[in-house]
């Protein structure tokens, strides 16, 4: 519409944060030029199944699929694979692509996530690890892992222990190396973390705590992992998930400010007013927790998103959502509502022992996040609870015979 | 192969073929079909797929699980007729399925 189009609205990364941006753009009555632009291979995909049921190699690729090609050209959105930007011009509303093209754009979307964070010890480049993070992550690893006798897992975290607990069901020996004193130890209560060690013991892993690893040397396919104990365990495949790291150095480099991510307000906005930002790239003051946080899960990526769409959109609404998160190991499903730590208390609530049960954590007199293990019912009362804000005293948390939706619904 | 029919959340009806043993959700996303979101991607951990079954289909595909019964408390709008469509297999069983959107709450 007349005779200078406007720049375009341009999204960097093609994850699930950014096909989030995108929809919200068009559900939000933005009809102008939008563009996509992803350095990955492929269109926008789900990650969490890459660590889990995707290592089994019965689920396709395009199952992964966030939405399927078709979308975006219904959605006309202008989507650029294989294209990576490598600085950002805010003065002149311009990026710069690898290719050596410029780009103008008339509002910007980081959402340019995480990337893994490397082993960095004696023999790690030689070791050919394996990490989990993409779809060619998790194709290599699939692969690998058909032919694998014997898995070092490196890290207890989520990623760790679900390769972990794949491998064990695909009959492989595994040994599992973890620094800290116990498992998923940023994410998850203690009696949790018991509980998951007890449970991978129990499917055959050998679990050692409190562990770091000094060196790996690799001979042909055998690689050797020595332990800062000086202990020594042979594989035949090395798999690390030690955390990731921001992808902000685009917005640094830029002068945005950033803070072990790009750092957002709780719109989504970065410190330049046509930039805003969302995913696990960003550091954000997240209005629930009431804190400054950098949230690694698809909960975080699509409700920030939505934020980021709508300040794009110049109708800024404040991105205020219960953190929810879930793994899936063996025949457990662990779910998280709000954030449990670091909290004064906890109640247990259910059988550990029937592997159903719940951990409530409280701080300062209030639930503040929930632990759920093959308790869906307690994890969506949990949920409820968190995002009303409804009072729940640790007597009712650990009593079965409260109907805890009951509660949340407050009849 | 069975058609289901979405209806989406602009009234607009879409008559698709959706393979034997792929959820109904995941036949909606193929297909395009506008209002379902799908943000779990299927773990039945959201609500986002939320759909009203046709009077017509309800007995013959049949009431929620457990999992959904708890996951649908999230749901905006839930009525007797909510279904997650993540929990809905396709099968020749359900050939003519006719399914209603449900609106998120954004």
């Amino acid at each position: 519409m007349g005779s200078h189009a406007k720049a375009p609205l341009v999204v960097i990364g093609a994850g699930q944060a950014g096909q989030q941006i995108c929809d919200s753009l068009r559900r939000g009555g933005y009809d102008g030029h939008l563009m996509l632009l992803g350095d990955e291979a492929s269109l926008p995909y789900q990650r969490p199944p890459l660590s889990k049921k995707f290592l089994t190699g019965t689920l396709e690729a395009e199952r992964l699929l966030l939405r399927p090609a078709s979308y975006y050209e219904q959605q006309k959105i202008d989507v650029h694979l294989n294209t990576r930007v490598v600085s950002i011009d805010r003065a002149q509303c311009r990026l710069r692509l690898e290719s050596g093209e410029s780009l103008a754009y008339s509002g910007l979307a980081l959402a340019t996530g995480t990337r893994i964070r490397p082993l960095n010890v004696p023999g790690a480049s030689a070791a050919d690890i394996h990490y989990v993070r993409s779809l060619a992550d998790g194709e290599r690893l699939a692969a690998a892992l058909t032919t694998a006798r014997r898995v070092a897992v490196i890290g207890g975290g989520f990623i760790g222990l679900e390769v972990a607990a794949i491998a064990r069901e695909q009959g492989r020996e595994v040994v599992l190396i973890e620094s800290l004193d116990r498992l998923m130890a940023r994410a998850v209560a203690p009696q949790v973390s018991a509980f998951y060690a007890d449970l991978h013991r129990a499917h055959g892993v050998e679990l050692l705590l409190n562990t770091g690893v000094s060196e790996i040397r690799t001979t042909g396919a055998e690689h050797v992992v020595v332990t800062s104990s000086g202990a020594a365990y042979t594989a035949d495949l090395v798999v690390a998930g030690i955390g990731v790291l921001p992808n902000s150095e685009l917005a640094e480099q830029a002068g945005l400010a950033c803070n072990n991510g790009i750092v957002v307000d709780d719109c989504a906005r970065t410190s330049d007013p046509l930039i805003v930002a969302a995913g696990d790239c960003t550091w954000h003051m997240n209005a629930y927790l009431k804190r400054e946080f950098r949230l690694e899960s698809v909960q975080n990526a699509v409700d920030q998103a939505k934020a980021a769409a709508a300040s794009l959109l110049g109708q800024p609404a404040v991105y205020h959502q219960v953190p929810w998160f879930w793994s899936d190991q063996y025949d457990v499903k662990l779910q998280i509502a709000g954030i449990g730590m670091p909290h004064d208390s906890a109640v247990v609530r259910g059988d550990p022992a029937a592997k159903a049960f719940s951990v409530f954590c409280f701080r300062d007199g209030a639930l503040v996040g929930v632990d759920s293990m093959n308790k869906p019912a307690d994890h969506m009362a949990a949920r409820k609870l968190l995002a009303q804000g409804t009072a729940l005293s640790p007597a009712q948390a650990g009593d079965s015979t409260v109907d805890l939706m009951q509660v949340a619904r407050g009849t | 192969m069975p058609k289901i029919t979405y209806v989406d959340i602009n009234g607009a009806r879409h008559e698709c073929n959706v393979a034997n043993g792929v959820s109904v959700m995941e036949g909606a996303i193929a297909n395009g079909i506008d209002g379902i979101l799908a943000i779990c991607g299927g773990s039945c951990a959201c609500s986002t797929c939320h759909t009203y079954i046709d009077p017509a289909w309800v007995e013959r595909v049949g009431p929620p699980g457990d999992i959904e019964e708890s996951t649908l408390e999230l749901a905006y709008e839930r009525k007797p007729n909510s279904r997650l469509s993540c929990q809905i297999e396709v099968s020749d069983a359900l050939d003519g399925l006719v399914v209603h959107v449900a609106q998120n709450d954004g």
